[in-house]
């Protein structure tokens, strides 16, 4: 099973819209509603949110989106109320981005917490990958290869980096292309965020954070766009060698 | 009761007989409560209190619990599902960790109510993120959680009780001039000035009834 995700608003029918618009993304994810107070209206029912919790929980753990203040409250109270369980996290995301990048996350079988930084780092893609990268043209790490003009005619997935260069200090890094027609849009953002959240690495692709879905897929990166990879900590080879195999595969869409 | 006539503890009757007073008072204060609310939040604070607390007389009617204890809890979880807005949790909170304060301890003396006040006001403060002087419940209960630490030495329950509530009413008042910093009211800047918090007020009210039924309960106990 993957990891499932809790709904809490003020109102139902803005609830099970929220499961609605994320549900199309993930299939196979539980996403349970709790909107709305006991009998119907404007407000956060207690009874609401553990029974979705219950729902929810197929064993891989539970992450809960809120909407406004007392829906926070209300969802922090069911989890004190159940004795606080080690599986069940509240992500302080924005709820209908939180719950779409964390049900595509959950839909690729990301862990407990690669799920909760999905929905977490929903918060504003573009602010948050330009203050990490000035310019996503510019690679962090230095291996700005030459790519010889037109990036666009890739062929099989050129590898224009270094091999597995270490350019500085301990940043692994690697020029790759993308070559299947749709790029790194959702389902392959969330491959790679969900294998790369798994691992000990700090991963930088074009700047943005690559254990998160929701920053890949603010990439808007299509066919023939070069991806700059800087890896550095205990598993970037490995990260980096995930991310170059998936991208040479066309993420098994060629 | 009888072998309580000397006030050295609160039982669960007590503690039902609070409850009871609290929904009473809280719907003879259903409109002015709201109207509080209206003036710096969303309007419902008396209505929602009311419901929640018309749900306890409820489930007092079916079932009566055994302990102080299980009366909070079984008070916290049903202001948490029936209130709505923000006062669900945040009560719940209170009655909660004060329930876990008590364990299940029959009756309640003046070192466990003082435990109970102050694990409840720091349930408030963790769930609600606020701090004194905000404008919010924490303003009623802070001075309450003081007072009746205070009057713990050499006091009786009932002394413990009606020093937190002259406290809270006190405190309740302070929140006029104060700028919210919490919830809708803050949205409001300055305007919120010259209008008293209305989980301040009902704190207060509340507070009040927890007195009152332990000096009913002295008075029963002493003159049985």
């Amino acid at each position: 099973m993957t990891v499932g995700l809790v709904i809490v608003s003020h109102s139902a029918q803005l609830a099970a819209g929220v499961v609605e618009l994320a549900a199309q993304m993930a299939r196979d994810v539980v996403l349970a509603p709790a909107g709305g107070t006991d009998d119907g209206g404007i407000g956060t029912s207690l009874e609401k949110v553990m029974s979705a919790m219950g729902l929810a929980d197929t064993g891989d753990g539970v992450v809960v989106l809120t909407d406004l203040g007392s829906a926070v409250m209300t969802a922090e109270s069911a989890l004190e109320f159940m004795g606080s369980p080690e599986n069940m996290v509240l992500a302080d995301a924005p709820l209908v981005e939180g719950a779409v990048a964390a049900a595509v996350a959950a839909q690729s079988g990301a862990t407990l917490a690669v799920v909760q930084k999905a929905a977490e780092t929903a918060l504003d893609p573009g602010a948050a990958a330009s203050a990490k990268a000035p310019g996503a043209a510019q690679a962090p790490g230095g291996s700005q290869a030459p790519c010889g003009g037109q990036p666009s005619d890739g062929g099989p997935a050129a590898d224009k980096g270094a091999g597995a260069g270490h350019s500085t200090g301990a940043a692994v890094t690697a020029v790759l292309t993308l070559i299947n027609p749709m790029g790194l849009h959702a389902r392959p953002a969330a491959v790679l965020a969900g294998e790369l959240g798994a691992m000990d690495v700090d991963i930088e692709i074009n700047g943005a954070d690559g254990q998160s879905v929701f920053l890949l897929m603010a990439l808007g990166a299509g066919e023939g766009r070069e991806l700059h990879v800087s890896a550095s900590g205990p598993d970037a080879q490995r990260a980096v060698d995930l991310v170059r195999s998936k991208v040479e595969e066309g993420f098994g869409e060629l | 009761m009888s072998d309580t006539g000397t006030g050295q503890g609160l039982d669960a009757a007590w503690a039902v007989d609070w409850l009871l007073r609290s929904a009473a008072v809280v719907a003879d204060n259903r409109v002015a409560l709201s109207e509080l609310d209206r003036a710096i939040g969303d309007g419902d604070h008396g209505e929602n209190l009311d419901r929640g607390f018309s749900a306890i007389v409820a489930k007092l009617d079916e079932e009566e619990p055994a302990t102080p204890g299980a009366a909070f809890k079984m008070a916290a979880m049903t202001l948490m599902s029936k209130v709505g807005g923000a006062a669900g949790p945040l009560y719940g909170t209170a009655f909660l960790r004060a329930a876990t304060a008590v364990g299940d301890a029959d009756a309640l003396d003046p070192t466990l109510l003082v435990a109970a006040l102050t694990a409840a006001r720091d349930g408030v403060v963790a769930r609600g993120k606020a701090e004194p002087g905000e404008k919010t419940m924490i303003d009623a209960w802070t001075p309450a959680v003081d007072a009746a630490a205070a009057a713990a030495a050499g006091g009786s329950p009932a002394d413990v009780l009606l020093a937190a509530a002259e406290a809270a009413e006190a405190g309740a008042v302070a929140t006029d001039p104060l700028i919210a910093r919490k919830g809708r009211a803050s949205y409001l800047g300055e305007r919120a000035i010259g209008h008293r918090d209305p989980g301040a007020a009902s704190s207060a009210l509340i507070l009040r009834a927890a007195a009152d039924a332990a000096v009913s309960s002295g008075t029963a106990g002493a003159g049985a």
